[in-house]
């Protein structure tokens, strides 16, 4: 029986409908991360402020967002807003509005662990040679920030793609649900659908996050050093 | 908002909590021994299991739970291997968990200068003595931050066990949202008790990584 399972694969356009709700995905992902990526610099550049209000609503807004499973974030949009104001969000916008939000808090942090990271001899040295601040900031600080970053911010991203697999619970028809489908249309002529139908979806999953971890390690080992 | 609703469910919200903490403890243990293991073979260079080690760790970062969960829940018992929404809740924690408690003990192992061990070696102590009280001590202040992260990271991750049929918390809150439509209590419950969970121990975290880093070596 098992060897036959993943005959189920290739009836019809059924790996392609898979391939369609992995790029649902995706897309959703790219797109917070997109978002995630301009608010959280500008967060996080204004994270690094010193007045008091501004750091206690920042880290409030911080803390709580990392505090909350996704899962509770996405309920809260998806559930919540419906209830409370009467907005009627559809899954795929809920989903991009938490995780963009999420996304924001998280690249925030580390823009901000970037930017205090950098010591202010950097910046005194620039000066004492005589570079204006623009330029100090275009030659000495920028270069060195985005190279602390940009490893990081991949990282973010695989974690941002990985996260987007709860979007099925709240109803999104992604790369699970087609897989779901395919399983109850073949449930009584291939059985052993779903060991294959999850299988190759762990693996696709795998097949997007892996790349990308890929680069990020090999960033961050080529600018350390 | 209903307070008198709000004052029946919490039973269920505390029963939830209970199961979700018990399972978290389980899986962040289980993954605690996988991940010094694994982390273990990797520093050592144990010559196959270190290729394993690798594709494991490699599989289990680049793949949500969720998918990981749906395998071993709906996938293996098309292979005969059944297992309870609990075990595969605690067996998903531990495979998910495994791999990053491993990352982040083996940069605590691979930060402890060579000459360290090197050193301990050339005073007549035996491998074993030496990963005991030189390696180990050392490696795990250099860890902790990252260890301490990862056990947050998971016990948020167990929000997502509701998908394989577990009653815990985002169960309940879902269950009572279909069931009375009382959709602002359940979530206002829901909220206040991952941050009685969480907030506890992640204030606890950061006062112990606070201390723990200036347990430090020559520094």
């Amino acid at each position: 029986m098992q060897d036959l399972g993943i005959k189920v694969l290739f009836q019809g356009r059924n790996f392609i409908r898979l391939l369609e709700g992995l790029w649902v995905t995706v897309r959703i992902s790219l797109i917070a991360v997109i978002i995630s990526i301009v608010l959280g610099i500008v967060l996080g550049m204004i994270m690094t402020s010193k007045n008091p209000a501004i750091r206690i609503l920042t880290k409030t807004y911080l803390e709580f967002i990392r505090i909350m499973p996704q899962l509770v974030l996405l309920f809260l949009v998806y559930f919540g807003m419906t209830k409370a104001f009467n907005i009627n969000l559809s899954g795929e916008t809920s989903a991009i509005i938490v995780f963009s939000l999420w996304g924001t808090a998280e690249m925030s942090d580390l823009v901000r662990g970037a930017l205090i990271s950098m010591p202010k001899h950097q910046y005194e040295s620039g000066m004492a040679i005589g570079l204006n601040t623009v330029q100090v900031y275009k030659y000495i600080i920028i270069p060195q920030t985005v190279r602390r970053l940009v490893p990081l911010a991949i990282n973010l991203v695989t974690r941002m793609i990985k996260t987007t697999s709860l979007i099925v619970l709240i109803g999104v028809v992604e790369v699970v649900k087609v897989g779901q489908q395919i399983i109850e249309s073949s449930r009584l002529t291939v059985p052993s659908a779903a060991l294959w139908v999850y299988g190759v979806i762990y693996f696709l999953y795998f097949g997007v996050c892996y790349p990308i971890s890929l680069l990020s390690a090999k960033l961050e080992k080529r600018w350390n050093s | 908002m209903d307070y008198e609703f709000i004052n029946d469910i919490i039973s269920l919200y505390i029963e939830a909590g209970i199961l979700t903490f018990r399972i978290a403890l389980l899986g962040i243990v289980g993954a605690v021994v996988v991940g010094l293991l694994c982390s273990l073979i990797k520093y050592y260079r144990v010559p196959v299991l270190q290729k394993i080690v690798g594709a494991y760790i490699e599989l289990s970062r680049n793949t949500p739970l969720l998918i990981q969960l749906f395998f071993l829940y709906f996938g293996l018992p098309k292979i005969g291997i059944m297992l309870s929404s609990e075990s595969c809740a605690i067996w998903g924690l531990i495979f998910l968990g495994g791999s990053y408690m491993a990352e982040a003990m083996r940069s605590g192992l691979e930060a402890v200068a060579d000459i360290q061990v090197e050193s301990g070696l050339s005073i007549g102590l035996t491998d074993f003595q030496v990963a005991r009280y030189i390696l180990l001590p050392q490696a795990i202040t250099v860890s902790v931050p990252a260890f301490l992260a990862n056990i947050i990271f998971l016990i948020k991750e167990t929000s997502v066990f509701s998908a394989v049929a577990l009653a815990d918390l985002m169960y309940v809150a879902k269950d009572l949202i279909g069931l009375y439509y009382k959709t602002d209590e359940a979530l206002l419950v829901l909220v206040l008790s991952y941050a009685v969970i969480l907030l506890p121990i992640s204030a606890v975290f950061t006062i112990a990584e606070r201390k723990l880093r200036y347990a430090g070596f020559g520094n």
